[in-house]
C-alpha cells in the first residue's frame, strides 16, 4: 500500500501557513541560500537529475526546460510561473498557492538564478480574488525579507517578480498563449517553433513552468535528489498533488509519490460515495480520455496511464458513479472547449461548434447510431490539426466515451431521451435518500 | 465622456501599475481590471484612456478587452454571482443551483436584477472541484452549495448583509472592490480567512492519523 507523502501541503493546517513567518518556521527559504551557494549551472543539473517532471499536464523534464535556456547570449531572460489553473477537474494549485504561495516564490527565486532571469512573472488566473491577496502578499514580503528586489542574499542577484492576473481565458493556460496574454495581447497560441526558451515573452529566452513544478524545487534542493528518487517509480520520481473530486465519500487533496493507483486513494479516503459504484473517472482534467473500474489499479505516473490510454495530466481524479450520464458528461466539456476555443484555428474553432451540436442531439435522443462514426470522424479532423492541445483535449472525452459506452450512446436513441435522472447524481440527492 | 474624465490620482495608479513591467503593453490587462474597478465595465472612456497612455488604437484595446470573459460590456450587480455548470459541478448540483436561483431572482445568464444588486453567470471550472458544487461570489469561493443555501445567499446579499465566503476574507467585498485587487491593488485583507478547506486538508489529515 502506497502512503501518501505531504510535503508541500504538510503544513497547510496551520493558521498561518501562508506567512512568511509560517514557512520559515519549517525551513522555509532555506534552499535559497543553498541555490544561491551553488553555480547556477549546477542548480539545473540537479533539477535535471531529479527527474522532475513538469506538474501542469504535459509532464516535460523541468530541468531540461531550463537547459534549453541559451546562456552568455546577453539576453533578458524570463521565468513565467502558469498559475491559470483551469483544466476542468483541476484544483491543486489554487489551494497551495492559498495555503502556501511562499513555496512558489521560492522555487521562482532559485529557478530564475539558475536561468539567469532578472524578472519572473506570475500568470494568475483572475477568478480568484483571495488567492490573489494571498500571492501579493507573500510577494511583498519577500520583498521587504531581502528574498526579491537587488543583490539578494549579498550574492549580486537581482530579481523582480510580477504577479498578472488573467481575466478568464483557459487558453491562456497554453504556455504561448500565456506569453502573448502577458505581452498584452489576446491569448492565443503561438506556432512552434520557435519555442519560448528561445524566443518567449517579448522575443527573449523564456522558461513557463507550471505551479507545482516550481514550487517542488525548494524541497528537492533542500532534501536531496536521493530523497527524491526515493518516492515515485522509475521514470516518474517524486511526489505530486492529486486532486479527488466528484462522487466520493471525502473529496480533496492527497500528496502521494508518483505512481499510487486510483484504488489506494479511494480505499484511504473512504472511497466511491456510499451504495455506489464507480462509473468513469478522469485521470488529469478533462482533456484525458476517461478511464473506468477497469482502470482502478493503473499506475497514477507518467508511463502508467499513458500506457493505460490516456494521459496524466493534472493529476485531476474527477469520479462519476453510476447515477451519472456520460453522455451529458461529453456534451457539457464540449460546450467547455466550443466556448473557451480561442477562434485561431478552424477545425477547433469550427469543430468545436459542430461537436456541440452533435452531441446536444444524440443527448436529446434525437440522433442516429450513424451519428456517431460522424461524430469520430469530425473528432478525427480536429485533433492534431490545430496549433495547440485544446483540440486534442475537446475530442479526448468523446472519443473515450464512445469506447467505453457507446451502448449508452445508442440507449439515448431508443428511449427517445436521455435514460438518467439528474437529480440522482447530485450532491444533495444523499440527504433525501 | 471624455478620457480626461479620469482623477489625477486615478492616472497615478494607472502609471504606477504600468510600471510593473518591462514593456508598457503588458499592462493592458491590469489596466482593464482597474477601469472595472471604477467603472463597474470597461466603459468606452476606459478604453480611449488606456490606448491614450499605453499609445495603442482603441481598437487594440477592444481587440483585448473582448477576447476575455471577465472584461464586461455592461455592469454587473454589486454582488456578481457565478454558478459553476462545468460537467461535474453539474452533475453534483450545479445545474440545479442555477435552474433555481435564475427562478428566485428572475433573471437569467448575465442579467442583473432590476435593483442592481445581484447578477448571475453561468462559470466554467473555477479550480475548486473537491468543494463541488461551486459558487463564485465577486470572484471569491463559495464552496459545497446547494439550491437552498444559493437563494439564501443572494437574498442576504440583495439585503447588504452577503455571507462570508467559505475560503476568503471575513466580509465579502463588492464587484468593483474585488476589481481593484485584479489590477495589483491591495486592501489588506489577505491574512483573513483560513489556510486551508476541510477537503485541501483531506490528504494531510489521513497521513498523519496513520502516523
Amino acid at each position: 500500500m502506497t502512503k501518501l507523502q505531504p510535503v508541500l501541503s504538510a503544513h497547510w493546517d496551520e493558521k498561518d501557513s501562508f506567512t512568511i513567518e509560517g514557512y520559515k518556521r519549517h525551513g522555509g527559504y532555506k534552499a535559497v541560500t543553498t541555490a544561491l551557494a551553488m553555480e547556477p549551472d549546477a542548480v539545473i543539473q540537479m533539477i535535471k537529475d531529479s527527474g522532475l517532471r513538469g506538474r501542469g499536464g504535459a509532464g516535460f523534464p523541468t530541468g531540461s526546460k531550463w537547459g534549453f535556456i541559451p546562456q552568455g547570449d546577453n539576453k533578458d531572460h524570463y521565468l513565467v510561473v502558469n498559475a491559470d489553473e483551469s483544466e476542468p477537474g483541476t484544483c491543486k494549485d489554487m489551494p497551495l498557492l492559498l495555503a502556501n504561495p511562499h513555496s512558489l516564490i521560492e522555487g521562482i527565486i532559485i529557478g530564475s538564478y539558475a536561468i539567469r532571469a532578472n524578472h519572473a512573472f506570475i500568470y494568475l488566473r483572475g477568478e480568484v480574488v483571495h488567492v490573489f491577496r494571498r500571492v501579493q502578499q507573500a510577494i511583498e514580503d519577500a520583498y521587504k525579507a531581502g528574498l526579491l528586489g537587488k543583490n539578494i542574499g549579498g550574492k549580486g542577484f537581482d530579481l523582480e517578480l510580477t504577479l498578472h492576473a488573467g481575466a478568464g481565458a483557459y487558453i491562456c493556460g497554453e504556455e504561448t498563449a500565456l506569453l502573448d496574454s502577458l505581452e498584452g495581447f489576446r491569448g492565443q497560441p503561438r506556432l512552434r517553433p520557435p519555442f519560448p526558451a528561445i524566443a518567449g515573452l517579448y522575443a527573449k529566452p523564456t522558461v513557463v513552468n507550471n505551479v507545482e513544478s516550481i514550487a517542488s524545487v525548494p524541497a528537492i534542493i533542500a532534501n536531496g535528489i536521493e530523497w527524491f528518487h526515493s518516492l515515485g517509480t522509475e521514470k516518474s520520481k517524486g511526489f505530486t498533488l492529486y486532486s479527488l473530486s466528484g462522487h466520493v465519500e471525502n473529496p480533496g487533496q492527497f500528496e502521494a509519490p508518483l505512481g499510487i493507483t486510483l484504488r489506494e486513494i479511494l480505499e484511504l479516503s473512504g472511497g466511491v460515495r456510499k451504495g455506489h459504484q464507480l462509473k468513469f473517472w478522469t485521470p488529469g482534467g478533462s482533456s484525458t480520455p476517461i478511464f473506468t473500474a477497469e482502470h482502478l489499479d493503473v499506475p497514477l505516473d507518467y508511463e502508467g496511464v499513458s500506457a493505460a490510454g490516456s494521459m496524466l495530466g493534472t493529476k485531476a481524479l474527477q469520479i462519476f458513479d453510476e447515477t451519472t450520464c456520460v453522455v451529458r458528461a461529453a456534451l457539457r466539456w464540449s460546450e467547455f472547449y466550443k466556448h473557451e476555443s480561442c477562434g485561431k484555428c478552424t477545425p477547433c474553432r469550427e469543430g468545436t461548434w459542430w461537436l456541440v451540436q452533435m452531441l446536444h442531439d444524440l443527448e436529446a435522443g434525437k440522433g442516429t447510431e450513424a451519428d456517431l462514426e460522424k461524430l469520430l470522424d469530425l473528432c478525427d479532423n480536429i485533433a492534431g490539426r490545430s496549433f495547440c492541445a485544446l483540440a486534442d483535449g475537446a475530442v479526448a472525452p468523446i472519443i473515450s466515451s464512445l469506447k467505453y459506452f457507446r451502448s449508452e450512446y445508442l440507449e439515448h436513441q431508443r428511449n427517445g431521451g436521455c435514460p438518467f435522472d439528474p437529480v440522482a447524481s447530485t450532491n444533495f440527492s444523499v440527504v433525501n435518500s | 465622456m471624455s478620457a480626461t474624465d479620469f482623477t489625477t490620482e486615478q492616472i497615478a495608479i494607472m502609471d504606477k501599475i504600468i510600471s510593473r513591467y518591462p514593456r508598457s503593453r503588458s499592462a493592458v490587462m491590469p489596466l482593464l481590471h482597474y477601469v472595472q474597478s471604477i467603472d463597474g465595465f470597461v466603459s468606452p472612456r476606459g478604453i480611449e484612456k488606456i490606448a491614450e497612455i499605453l499609445e495603442l488604437a482603441t481598437a487594440e484595446v477592444t481587440a483585448v478587452s473582448s477576447f476575455y470573459t471577465q472584461y464586461l460590456t455592461k455592469p454587473v450587480g454589486e454582488y456578481h454571482v457565478g454558478v459553476c455548470i462545468n460537467t461535474l459541478c453539474a452533475v453534483m448540483g450545479g445545474d440545479a443551483i442555477y435552474d433555481s436561483v435564475s427562478d428566485h431572482l428572475g433573471i437569467g445568464n448575465h442579467e442583473t436584477t432590476k435593483d442592481g444588486k445581484v447578477s448571475l453567470e453561468r462559470i466554467e471550472c473555477n479550480a475548486a472541484c473537491d468543494y463541488a458544487p461551486v459558487v463564485m461570489v465577486n470572484w471569491e469561493f463559495y464552496d459545497n452549495q446547494t439550491p437552498q443555501s444559493v437563494n439564501d445567499l443572494v437574498d442576504a446579499a440583495r439585503a447588504g448583509n452577503p455571507p462570508a465566503p467559505t475560503r476568503g476574507p471575513n466580509k465579502l467585498r463588492t464587484w468593483k472592490e474585488n476589481s481593484a485587487v485584479l489590477a495589483g491593488l491591495d486592501d489588506g485583507l489577505a491574512n483573513e480567512g483560513i489556510s486551508a478547506g476541510e477537503a485541501s486538508l483531506r490528504g494531510l489529515k489521513i497521513a498523519k492519523d496513520s502516523k
